[in-house]
């Protein structure tokens, strides 16, 4: 019964995603052939925007997966961000940065598996400890002085960048932005169609049950919460090396929190999340594009605030109908 | 008796590791820990003004502490007590200069009601979100915080922004003298006001039906669901009540210190109250030492800044140390041998996103 239930409305949800998949497309389309210009810069403007929400949610549904709550997402990509700057201003070189942004990210993933996993802490506070420790680092190792050394350029793809609005959009990115996609697709695949996916959703589900087969649930918790501070630190990462170039004391604004609602709005899967990434992004690009050209004329302070309103009415709209995984914020106690 | 002894040791300990770690922290960046934290000391009590300071910082700390720990004992988190701060702040400042020719008490109590109904009116909103939609009050709160800030911005900015020759900020104009809050024998009044909550807090909580049905929806929203409470309803009275507590704070700072709002005003409140609330063993009467503590760290740090030469963001790391110790009863489990603990005696939130209220 209940699957069948389930399988009526999924097929809903379809048509529905679908049809206004197809409505978007041709809104884009539309606006293309009025202004190609325009077009692409809002289009490229939404993806660069999403990019760290959709890197977000992937690490937050790596964990919840998993039955892990990580509300500390927005801590890790702060020092993933904070130390990513600094190396790359110590060494000069942004790959290295990138890569020590990625570690930090990955760090912090362990001192938070550490507290939630192996000391079976209240996952909502471990979060809250990770967030304020980050925001203590950064704020007391703050470098005072130290002059930016770039940041990570947009490439060009041969022959792909000519193409008409794809092009430009897709193919002439910067290297965070076009992995991100790469990533979203691997995460996809990886989670349902092989070994480690399918015991990331069992534990995640029903860890006693996992258990009795032999997975040991702590276990597969404890290295998804590092694999998941990998995209925390790319996402972090992409936030001083290539969107801004410097680092600034609290530049995650919220993004760890957003993206978590990114994650539930895509049914916490990574292609879901990433389409719910790019709405996001959407609409920040067109608001700002709005503002740019002089069409609305709102105070900067309510369009400032749009990301959190829609974060706030997607949580209240969509959490009810979206079911998360079963063991979400439970230690797993052996018995 | 000694349960007594043990909910001291957790607290303690906590404040004794906390401390020694960041005094590593200290000594690997160079600076040197025992004339940092003697600093600190010096600027937290070292003399009567500097104990005033204490108490000064302590009071909107206790009072978003006990906001904290009032929505804890129904098993919420509520950490949008920045945000419910921020617009307590601010309605207590318009109170404070548009009511006008009205006797200094009665101005004083006015001010501090607009603050208070502007804090719960928020705080239930957000209870409002959590009780009947089922979104998750951490990730709301946030939200809320972020538009609290943004929306105070752009009143202040435009609005209700100081128009008096000279001012180029984006300010509210002074509130009137007759709703400062006074010093009472040295104390600060906003001290004694945040005391008196923290006993009235205990109270309802104690002594109360209200009190014994929100511990009861904390203990668990089926059981409370069965035997016939509303859990809905009251999940959202929790959090009007925690954040009148907030609003309330941010009011007693007006009118006790500020005396007019000004935007980035205690930005990262909120997590300081979740550190008191858990230092205070979500207890009223743990939070005063708790708030009296951290208050006396934030008043040191200036202190420590100046005469030390250390940033004063190192008590955000220890704030977080204090934190996770304060949490981790596994840690002292294996540090103090024969420490056992009782059922109950640990703490847990309400776990998942609660779709199922």
């Amino acid at each position: 019964m209940i699957t069948a239930s389930k399988a009526k409305t999924d097929s809903k949800d379809r048509i529905f995603f679908f049809l206004s998949g197809i409505l978007l497309l041709s809104i884009i389309l539309y606006s293309y052939w009025i202004s190609p210009l325009v077009t692409v810069a809002i289009l490229t403007s939404s993806l660069r925007q999403s990019t760290p929400l959709a890197l977000g949610a992937l690490c937050g549904l790596i964990c919840e997966r998993s039955g892990v709550m990580n509300i500390g997402i927005e801590g890790q990509m702060l020092l993933a961000a904070f130390f990513g700057f600094l190396v790359n201003v110590w060494t000069g070189s942004l790959l290295l940065g990138v890569i020590s942004g990625i570690a930090a990210g990955m760090l912090a993933g362990i001192i938070f598996a550490l507290m939630t996993v192996s000391m079976k802490m209240d996952q909502i506070i471990c979060g809250t400890i990770v967030n304020l420790l980050a925001a203590g680092l950064t704020g007391y190792f703050y470098p005072t002085g130290i002059n930016a050394t770039g940041k990570l350029k947009a490439y060009s793809f041969p022959f792909l960048s000519e193409l008409p609005l794809v092009g430009p959009v897709l193919f002439r990115v910067s290297p965070i932005v076009f992995s991100t996609i790469i990533l979203v697709f691997l995460v996809h695949f990886l989670l349902f169609f092989t070994q480690w996916g399918l015991r990331t959703r069992a534990v995640g589900e029903y860890p006693r049950a996992a258990d009795t087969m032999g997975i040991n649930a702590n276990i597969v918790r404890f290295y998804n919460i590092i694999i998941g501070g990998f995209f925390a630190g790319l996402a972090g990462a992409f936030l001083s090396l290539e969107a801004v170039g410097v680092f600034e004391r609290g530049m995650t604004n919220g993004r760890g929190f957003i993206a978590l609602a990114v994650m539930i709005f895509g049914k916490w899967t990574p292609i879901g999340a990433w389409g719910a990434a790019l709405l996001f992004g959407l609409a920040l690009a067109v608001q700002t594009q709005l503002q740019f050209d002089q069409v609305l004329s709102i105070p900067h302070q309510f369009t400032g605030m749009l990301p959190y309103l829609i974060t706030i009415i997607v949580l209240a709209i969509f959490i009810k109908r979206n079911r998360p995984p079963g063991s979400l914020g439970v230690p797993y106690e052996k018995k | 008796m000694i349960a007594t002894i043990r909910s001291f040791i957790i607290p303690v300990g906590s404040v004794i590791f906390a401390s020694l770690i960041g005094g590593i922290v200290l000594f690997l960046s160079g600076s040197d820990p025992i004339e940092a934290y003697a600093a600190l000391l010096k600027g937290a009590f070292g003399s009567m003004t500097s104990i005033t300071r204490t108490l000064v910082k302590a009071t909107p700390l206790m009072m978003n502490g006990l906001a904290v720990a009032f929505a804890f004992k129904a098993g919420l988190f509520n950490i949008g007590t920045q945000g419910q701060f921020i617009f307590g702040a601010f309605a207590a400042s318009v109170a404070g200069f548009f009511i006008q020719g009205v006797p200094p008490v009665f101005h004083i109590f006015l001010a501090l009601i607009a603050g208070g109904i502007a804090g719960g009116v928020y705080g239930a909103f957000q209870g409002a979100l959590k009780a009947y939609s089922g979104a998750h009050e951490v990730i709301t709160g946030i939200m809320c915080n972020y538009i609290a800030i943004n929306i105070t911005d752009y009143l202040v900015n435009h609005p209700f922004r100081d128009t008096s020759p000279g001012n180029i900020v984006a300010r509210t104009p002074l509130i009137l003298e007759t709703s400062y809050l006074p010093d009472i024998e040295g104390i600060p009044g906003g001290f004694l006001i945040s005391l008196l909550s923290a006993v009235l807090v205990w109270w309802v909580l104690k002594h109360m039906v209200l009190g014994f049905e929100i511990n009861t929806v904390g203990a668990g929203p089926d059981a409370a669901r069965y035997s016939g409470m509303r859990v809905q309803r009251i999940l959202l009275i929790t959090m009007l009540i925690s954040g009148t507590l907030a609003g309330l704070g941010g009011a007693l700072e007006i009118q006790g210190v500020e005396h007019r709002f000004q935007p980035g005003f205690h930005t990262g409140l909120g997590f300081e109250g979740i550190t008191i609330a858990l230092l205070g063993r979500v207890h009223p009467f743990g939070i005063i030492p708790a708030s009296v503590l951290i208050g006396a760290m934030k008043a040191g740090a200036n202190m420590m800044q100046f005469s030390a030469g250390v940033e004063s963001e190192i008590i955000d790391i220890i704030q977080a140390l204090l934190l996770f110790f304060v949490t981790a009863e596994v840690f002292f489990k294996k540090m103090i041998p024969g420490m056992r603990w009782q059922k109950g005696e640990k703490l847990s939130l309400r776990a998942g996103w609660g779709g199922k209220v």
